[in-house]
Order: structure tokens, then sequence, then C-alpha cells
């Protein structure tokens, strides 16, 4: 094809770079985001002050509140921030300045404020980092009105989405899967945009739909493989934005496939398949062919012993056995009925 | 630090400024208590002085943000009283709509951009608006109110301090009014005077009487001018009392008796106006010219807030994104 492949990483430099370019307005700022302080705990930000100088990417202090706020602030004074908070369970300590603030302030001024800022965040469990830096909170974020909340699975969607994060009118809530970050795919050409709010059918199938988001939305890809040589025809959907998500896309697919399984790396209770799962069977009950099912981490902590930490983060091997059974468990109802 | 001394027209603006915040105090107590309106209301009497001395030294495109003991702030700012009875009132002609309340007003044409229910969270937005007036080479000055009760949050140790390392144009102004909440100063908090606390961020910190016009004015003076200036943050600790408890219908149990009667007898309001006669700078005849215009422009607003329409239930679903979202 000779398209330039990428790491998911490289993406989000060139994403961020490609923005400051673009627009003087954007500013990125965090824990030791410039170059002096590393370009980034993991390099996402680097080279990006010698380019943009270091009063638009500009490294700050261990103050999350004081980060968030100082992007609440500027965005209304006309600016376009990317704060960075290093790992999605720190934003805990910013959650007054998200949640009380950036999410409300267009809604509680009647429309007269409006608060265009993109929290990006690591997370994902794998790394043996314990119960404190591995958390996916998405659906925190999405049951709160006024946030937009965006979780890539690749490269190019990593670069398009933040890319309209930066670009969207609202507080957009970015989340980066740490695992991932060495993924490789296809490079989105530059100034590309993912528009928020779409999904991606990632793999097209017949039997069933496997939705998905982030490092997730891959193993499911996987999981299809091996579904489909035990001839199961999955269709896979990336949901790409959790908030607000792509219901239209969802309900196209699992009209045609009559079967769903939702599979993220959150816990599974009060987890976004929820949302999705009830939503599906209220508007497809009768189209149903089976139980709309859910893959997702069991109700604890990210643990830290390496063997916790497999058996807690959702894989392949945790979509298979699901998928195959309720196409076993529908077949089986058909030949019982027939 | 230039400290400007305000002039015979500065203080007659003043006064102007805090017989407004006054009666409209007035007005409100008397409109809760006929029952015409409801609201959660936190009166800031006693504290006029603060508000009204800072703003005559501020422009319309200088910002506040404020907290909601935040209506004497944001009249002294400038805000149009129609609207601000009709947001109290929750009607659709209200500043935001009726859909943010007497707490969360917002209203930018006159510079005031957040007010916060959430004690201390006025400042980290405060440092944004003026990273981004540094950023465009503005000389706009942002002004963050606060309660002493607010020096005790985390929020304010991380907004001082990035102020101070990042020299933005803002200036924190507590209302030291002696309680947080029910709770007395002295039970919560370890530092004697907040203003102490500016040293260990490596910023000025001024103690000031707040209900003192002239010093006011000059401690905000030097402030502004300092923001201006490039020369980065100042806290104001400014101090007063609050004479109607936490929030409209308290019972003030909490309080002091003896404390809170020494207090409005020295009431700064009447004072100001006793001064302002002694010397000369205006006359009854002048000041009642003043006190009419205000009480007939309170009487206008609340008809205006009260016989507006209220929102329709379509607003639900608006400003909550740009562009409306499907639930």
């Amino acid at each position: 094809m000779g398209t330039k492949q990428t790491t998911m990483l490289q993406a989000l430099n060139v994403a961020l770079a490609d923005a400051l370019a673009a627009d003087p307005k954007v500013l990125v700022f965090g824990e030791d985001v410039a170059d002096e302080e590393g370009g980034g705990v993991l390099g996402v930000t680097k080279g990006l002050s010698a380019k943009a100088g270091t009063e638009r990417v500009r490294s700050t202090p261990i103050s999350e509140q004081a980060i968030i706020g100082a992007a609440i602030g500027a965005a209304m004074g006309g600016y376009r921030p990317v704060a960075e908070i290093m790992l999605m369970n720190f934003t805990a300590v910013a959650m007054d300045m998200i949640a009380n603030h950036a999410a409300k302030l267009r809604f509680m001024s009647g429309g007269q404020t409006r608060v265009p800022i993109t929290i990006r965040m690591m997370t994902g469990a794998g790394l043996a980092t314990g119960g404190q830096h591995a958390d996916y909170w998405e659906a925190i974020f999405a049951h709160i009105a006024g946030l937009k909340v965006v979780a890539p699975s690749t490269p190019a969607d990593a670069y398009g989405l933040l890319r309209s994060c930066i670009d969207d009118p609202d507080p957009c809530i970015f989340i980066e899967n740490l695992v991932s970050y060495s993924t490789k795919g296809e490079a989105a050409a530059s100034g590309t945009r993912v528009p928020l709010g779409k999904a991606r059918v990632a793999r097209e199938g017949r039997d069933l739909t496997i939705v998905s988001y982030s490092r997730v939305a891959l193993e499911a890809l996987h999981a299809a493989d091996l579904l489909a040589a035990e001839g199961i025809s999955a269709e896979v959907i990336d949901l790409r934005t959790i908030s607000p998500w792509d219901k239209e896309a969802v309900l196209k697919s699992v009209a045609k496939t009559g079967r769903l399984l939702i599979a993220h790396e959150a816990v599974r209770p009060f987890g976004a398949g929820a949302e999705i799962a009830a939503t599906v069977s209220e508007e497809l009950f009768g189209k149903l062919k089976a139980p709309v099912r859910r893959v997702g981490a069991p109700f604890c902590p990210v643990p830290f012993s390496s063997a916790l930490e497999s058996a807690f983060a959702v894989d392949r091997n945790d979509i298979v056995p699901i998928a195959r059974s309720f196409m076993q468990s529908t077949s089986e109802k058909v030949l019982e009925l027939s | 630090m230039d400290v400007g001394q305000p002039n015979s027209g500065d203080l007659l603006e003043i006064y102007r400024r805090v017989a407004l915040l006054r009666r409209n105090d007035d007005r409100a107590i008397k409109v809760l208590r006929s029952g015409r309106l409801a609201m959660p209301y936190y009166s800031a009497r006693g504290q006029e002085i603060i508000p009204s001395a800072i703003s005559v030294q501020l422009r319309d495109e200088d910002y506040i943000c404020t907290i909601y003991r935040g209506i004497h702030d944001m009249l002294a700012k400038g805000m149009p009283l129609n609207e601000l009875w009709a947001e109290m009132a929750g009607r659709a002609t209200g500043t935001c709509k009726g859909k943010g309340g007497p707490m969360h007003i917002t209203y930018p044409s006159k510079g005031i951009m957040v007010t916060t229910g959430i004690v201390g969270s006025s400042m980290p937005i405060a440092n944004g608006l003026a990273w981004a007036a540094k950023l465009d080479g503005l000389d706009r000055v942002t002004v963050a109110y606060f309660g002493d009760g607010a020096s005790n949050i985390g929020a304010f140790h991380e907004a001082l301090n990035l102020a101070a390392v990042w020299k933005l144009p803002v200036v924190f102004v507590c209302q030291n009014n002696r309680y947080g909440e029910h709770t007395r100063y002295a039970k919560t908090t370890g530092s004697p005077r907040v203003a102490d606390r500016a040293a260990s961020y490596g910023m000025p910190g001024l103690h000031v009487d707040g209900n003192d016009p002239i010093a006011m004015y000059r401690a905000g003076s030097e402030a502004i001018a300092r923001a201006k200036s490039g020369g980065g943050p100042t806290l104001i600790e400014a101090m007063t009392f609050r004479f109607m408890g936490h929030v409209y219908g308290d019972d003030d149990a909490y309080m002091d008796p003896a404390e809170k009667t020494a207090a409005m007898e020295a009431d700064p309001v009447p004072r100001f106006r006793a001064k302002l006669l002694a010397d000369s700078i205006a006359s009854e005849a002048s000041l009642k010219i003043i006190e009419d215009a205000i009480e007939a422009a309170l009487d206008e607003a609340v008809e205006f807030a009260v016989s507006s329409p209220f929102p329709p239930v379509g607003e639900l679903t608006l400003d909550i994104y740009q562009h409306e979202v499907a639930a």
C-alpha cells in the first residue's frame, strides 16, 4: 500500500505538533511535558516545546486542580488548551474542576461561556502499576453531561480524534492506552480529522456484533480471527467515542447480526457496556436472537501480581468463549423450536 | 509599587456601588420574606466596601471570578439589576436564562466570567483567564474573590503557587468575614492571618481593613498595578464581617452575639456615608439622589424578574454541548 507506518505514541506526538503549528491558540501543558523535563514521562510531548516555545508548551507543578483550572480559564479567554493529566487515576484529584466546572459552565452560563479543552491521560492494566495507575474510568466521565469521552485504538484514529478534540468547542476527555503506545498502524495523513461520535466498522461480519474501544477493540479483532476459524463471522465496531456514542452504527449492525457482545477493559458493573446493552435491548428487543452479553474486568481494583493482572485484563480469550457460547445457545434454541 | 489614592470622585463612585449592594441586599431579604421569590441566598451584608473599592479601578474587560456569596462582587463590577434579578428568579430573561441561578451567574460583557458554588474553585480558573491575557500581551487583570474558609482547601494552594511561578496577572482577594460556613476562623486555620500565607508562595500579601474604603482602594491599587506591570499576583486579605450568617434563614447560633452586635454597630456603610458628608465630598441631597435612583432601579428589577417568563423545558437539552447531542 505504501502507507507510512507509525506507532500510537508517535501519532499522538505528531497530532499535538500539527495542532500547535496550525493554531497559535493551542496550548499544551501538564507535568513534565516540556523538553527540559523530558517531553512527557513517556515522550508523547517530546520536541513540542522546542518547536512551539515554552510559553505554549509548558511544564507545570504537580497540581492537577491548578492544571485543569488553568485550562478552563485559558479556554474561556480564547485559547485551545490541551492539558495532560499524566494518568487517568490522577483525574480524581482534579474532579471538581472537571465535573463541576469544565462540564457545566456552558449550561450554567446559559451558553455565554464555553470550555474547549482537551484533557489527555494514559491508563491501562498490563504494566504492573497496581491499583492507582491503571483504571479505566470512561463510564464515570461519560455519566457527566457536558463532557465528551474519546478512546482511540489505532494510530490513525489517535491522530484524527485528538485533532478533532482540540477543534471541538466542548471539553473532551482523551484516553490513551499505555500498553498500546507501541502499537503500529497506518499513519494518518497530516490534518486528517476523525469525527467525534462516529464509530468505525473495523471488520464486517454476519453472525454477531462485537462493540469495543481502546485497546480491547484490537483484542476484539483478534477474537474475530479466532472465531472465523470456527466458522463464526463477527462484525467488530470500534466505538472510538464513548460519549456521545454512535448509537446509529451499533443499532444498524445489531439489526443485521441479531447478537451483541460489548467488551471493555473497565470493570463490568455499571460500565459503558451496560448503557449500550440497555439501549440495544430497548430499541431492538424483538430482533435480538440472544441476550446481549458484556465482557469487562472483574469488579476489583487493578491488581499488581502478574498472575492476577493477566486474569484481570480483558483480552481475546475472554471474548471468544462468550461469543461462541451465545452462538451455541441460540442454535440450540433454534433446534428446540424446530 | 505605585499606590493610588482615591480622589473625591472615586470615593463617591465607591459609595454609589456600596449603596447599590446594601440596598440590593435589603431588597433580597424583603422579597424572600414576602415569599415572592425562593432561592438559596448567601448575603454579603457587611462586606460591601471590598468589591466596590476594587471594582472602581477595573474596566469592563478586566475579569472577576467569584463565589456563591458573590452577588455584591458582581454588582460592584457592573452587573445590570434586571438580568440579575431575573436570574435569581429563574426566569428566561436572566443572565443565564435561569439555568445558573444566584450561585452560578456569568456575565462576560462586564467581565464576570465564573461564579462557583464550590469553595475555593474561583482561584484555579482565574489563573487560566490571567494566563490567556498574559499570552495575548494584554494588560487585563483578573480578580479572584473567595472567603477565609477557602484558604484551607487544596485549590487555594495549588492556584496561588501556580500564579506565583508563572507570574500571572491575578489579584487574589480573600474576604475574611471570620467564619467558614458555621465555624470560626481560629478553629480551622493555623495561620493567624491568611495574608501571611502569601510568603510561602513568594507572593506579596496585604492584610487590610476591608471595611475602610481608602485602605481597600490603596490595596487594590497596589495589586492591580503589580499585575499590569508584569509583577505577578498579590494576595489581599480584607478583614470584614458577615452580618447575615452563612445562608439566608441561618439562626446564627454558632456566633458570639456580642461579636456580631459590635460588628453591626460599626457597620461600614453608614460610617462611609457619614464620612463623605463630614469631609464635604457629598451633600445629603446628592447622596439622596443616588439612593433614590437605586431604589427605583430595584423596583423595576424585581417587577421585571417576577413578570418574566420561565425558561421553556426545551432548555434542558440546550447548552450542554455547542451542538445538541441526543442522550
